[in-house]
Parts: C-alpha cells; structure tokens; sequence
C-alpha cells in the first residue's frame, strides 16, 4: 500500500503538510515529488525528524523522496 | 564539494551562520552610515526605492538602497553556482501582488519589516515587541488558513528569461544610481537631501552585504516568517534558530558600537509608542507574508534564484509603498516638541487600511482553498 505525493510547483510549506498528511496516513513506502532543493531538504528534514527513512533520487531537475519506516 | 556545502548551509548551524551575519552586519551599516535602528529594513529600503523612483512624493524617505540590489543579485549567484537557478512562474500572481501591498501597507503602519522589528528590539526598542507580537499573531491566522487547506496553486517551470527579469531590474536600479541620472530638475530620481533616505552607507559597501547576506539566505533560506510559522505548524525550531542568532549578535553588535539605548517605548529612533496600531500593522504583514509563503526578504531572495512569483510579490510591496505613501496611510515617528511628548501614528485613513487590509487577507485566506490539482 505504497502513497505518492506530488509536491511539484508547491511553495513553502505546501510539500511539508502534504508529507505530513501522507505520513499520517500510514501508507508506506510514500512517494513524494518535489522540483526544487528548498523542498527537498524540508521534506527530508520533516521525514527524518519523524524518525524515517528517506533516499533521494533526481531525475531531469526534480527530485523522487521516498519515505520509508526504518529498519 | 557543492552537495557537501548544500548541507552544511541547509543544517542547523548553516542557518546560525546567516542569522549571526545579519545581526553582526545590519548594526555595522549603521555604524556605516544607515538611519538609526534601520542598519537593514526590506520593506523600508522598498519603500526609499519607490520614493526615488517618484512613485510616492515624501521627500524624505527617497534613495536606491543598494542593499535590495544586493540581496536580488546575491541569490542570483548563489543559485547558479549551485545550479538552483530555476524560473518558475503562474501561482496566483494578483494575489501576491495585492498580498504584497497590503503586507508593505501594514509594515509601514508599524514603521519596519520583520526584520527591522528584530533590529530595533535588539537596539532596545520595546515597540518591536508589541510589532513582534502583532507579526506573531497574523502569522497564527496564516498557519490556520494553511491547515484549513488554504492554497494559492502550483507555480510552473518558464522560460529562462522570465527568472532573469528581477535580477535585470535590479541591476538598471544599481545603474540608476551609480550614475546619479536624474531626467530634470522634477524627474526622477529623486534622491533625499534630508531625513532618514539622506542617511546611507557608502553604496559599494551597502551593495557588498547585501550579496553577502543575499548569498548567505539563498543557501539557507533564512525566512523570519518562515521561522514562526514553522514552529506554530509543526514545532519546527530550524528556521527560528536563525532568528535566535540574529537577535543575539545584534545586541552584542549594538552595545559594543555603543547603539543600545535603555530600552523604553517613547521617542526611539524612526517608530512611534502607539500599541494598538505597532500591533494591527505586523498582525496585517504577518498575514500577508504567511499566505504568500515568505517574508519580504525571503521574497528577494526567491525573486533573486528566478521565481516570478515573489518578483510579483516584491513589485506589489514597492507598489503598496507607494500607495501607503501617497494616501498618508504610513505612521510618522513620536516627537519631541517644546519638550511636550507626541506620540506619533497612524492617520485616521492608515487606520481604516489597515482593518480594511486585514479584512481582505481574511477574505483571501477563506476563499483560496483549492485542492492541489495537476
């Protein structure tokens, strides 16, 4: 039951209450998409602050995060 | 290398480090020259900027304040060199113009933009806490509107160009001013003989901090709106320690330059002692700032790594200035007279636009509650 966010074009706080939301929810793996590394390293710090795992892909300008429970 | 640095300036002790050069530097361009209390003050500078443009008449409170240039230009280079240089445009940019304006419309009610706020409370100005809290408070009606689902839509990526034009901008407003132009004895620029817009810093020096800190807060995304909204929403300290460092290097710069006054609310330098209207004006910016996702430097900043949106929201605030300016919507300081205190503060028109402003952020904030569609 993996979840994706598409935070792509979202300004500041936007991709962080999406993740939020989605990591509320439970549904994990969770995919987030973002486009610039100001999101990028607030979902990521949101992520690791919540004690997950997260591994960070780019692709063409636009980063893949996935958000994953550790261990 | 750069991603080592990437993560250095996007860590806890990254955002310190530009906090502590803002608090370390604002002072000294005082000390440089800069008006009492107002070392660096985005909406004040944007508004001096509006005055030698000729878009507002108060012959006092007009100069092309290089520091603005600067933090335009310093994002600029930090987001190429780190390759961030992105143009992105098309999230609702009336709104953040009208937002824009009204945000300079209250920050001219309290006489600074947040950052001023924080610079004149370590200067021992006691009215920036009123301002603080004021700031405060509109920031908590954002964070609520923002968890209500309030949302201004996706921002698309454009043109290169588009995210050159603010850059481009700025660099004919350095132009404008290095060469002195002036179009005649009534055309602009107009350029203060008197009165704060007379009081500047050697405009190279105030040009270099400005790339400096413009530099600096692109890497970290230093935000004071950012910084309370983010620990209101999600007890997120990060951004705040930012402001914890600013706060405490500009006290110690102050007192060692000899700039801290005992700290009192009447007669400080450039405010006024009237509470409710310190504390309606920054609850007007907070609002405007937090449903436009940045303070007013943040906005250069953004403007600066190629988002036409902030650019929207920079020109709405030089706008508003203007406005503010034009219909005595901004405060004028306390004063001394004859050693009779006057208190100094809003005119019965700046009052009604400052409730009429917050209204329409209310009315902004209940209405734009998209769903985030493709």
């Amino acid at each position: 039951m993996a979840s994706k966010v598409d935070a792509r074009g979202l300004s500041c706080p936007q991709p962080v209450i999406l993740t939020r939301g989605a990591i509320r929810e439970g549904n994990f793996p969770i995919e987030v998409w973002v486009d610039t590394v100001t999101s990028r390293e607030n979902v990521r710090r949101a992520a690791e602050k919540a004690g997950l795992a997260v591994d960070v892909q780019e692709m063409n300008g636009e980063f893949k995060l996935t958000i994953r429970r550790k261990g | 290398m750069s991603e080592k640095l990437t993560r250095f300036f996007a860590s806890r002790w990254g955002i310190i480090v530009a906090g502590a050069a803002i608090g370390l530097l604002a002072p000294l361009l005082q000390k440089w020259g800069n008006p009492p209390n107002m070392g660096i003050c985005v909406a004040c500078f944007e508004r001096d900027i509006a005055g030698a443009l000729g878009l507002h008449r108060a012959a006092v409170v007009q100069y092309i304040r290089p520091e603005i240039i600067g933090f335009v230009l310093g994002a600029t280079i930090a987001a190429l060199l780190f390759r961030e240089f992105k143009a992105r445009a098309g999230s609702a940019p009336i709104v953040r113009f009208v937002l824009g304006m009204l945000a300079m419309i209250g920050a001219l009610a309290f006489l600074g933009c947040p950052w001023r706020a924080l610079l004149r409370f370590s200067a021992g100005d006691l009215n920036a806490v009123v301002g603080l809290v004021g700031l405060t408070l509109g920031i908590a009606i954002g964070v609520w509107f923002l968890k209500n689902g309030y949302n201004l839509g996706r921002a698309h990526r454009t043109h290169t160009a588009v995210g050159w034009i603010m850059p481009v901008i700025m660099l004919i407003l350095l132009l404008l001013l290095v060469f002195q132009v002036k179009t005649g004895e009534n055309g602009a620029l107009f350029l203060s003989t008197e009165g704060p817009g007379s009081l500047h810093a050697f405009w190279l020096i105030s040009l270099v901090v400005g790339l400096v800190i413009g530099f600096l807060a692109q890497r970290t995304r230093f935000c004071t709106m950012g910084s309370i909204r983010d620990v209101i929403l999600m007890g997120d300290t990060h951004l705040i320690s930012g402001v914890g460092a600013l706060v405490v290097v500009a006290v110690i710069t102050n007192l060692v330059l000899g700039q801290f006054r005992t700290p009192a609310f009447f007669g400080q330098p450039i405010a006024h002692s009237s509470h409710l209207w310190n504390l309606l004006g920054m609850t007007l910016a907070g609002l405007a700032f937090a449903l436009a996702g940045g303070c007013p430097g943040r906005q250069l900043f953004l403007a600066g790594e190629g988002d036409g949106d902030a650019a929207v929201f920079v020109l709405g605030m030089i706008t508003g200035a203007g406005i503010s300016h034009n219909f005595t919507l901004a405060s004028s300081p306390d004063k001394l007279v004859e050693g009779v205190r006057q208190v100094g503060g809003l005119t019965p028109y700046g009052m009604a636009a400052v409730v009429l402003g917050l209204i329409f952020c209310l009315i902004i904030g209940f209405t734009m509650r998209q769903k985030v569609e493709g």
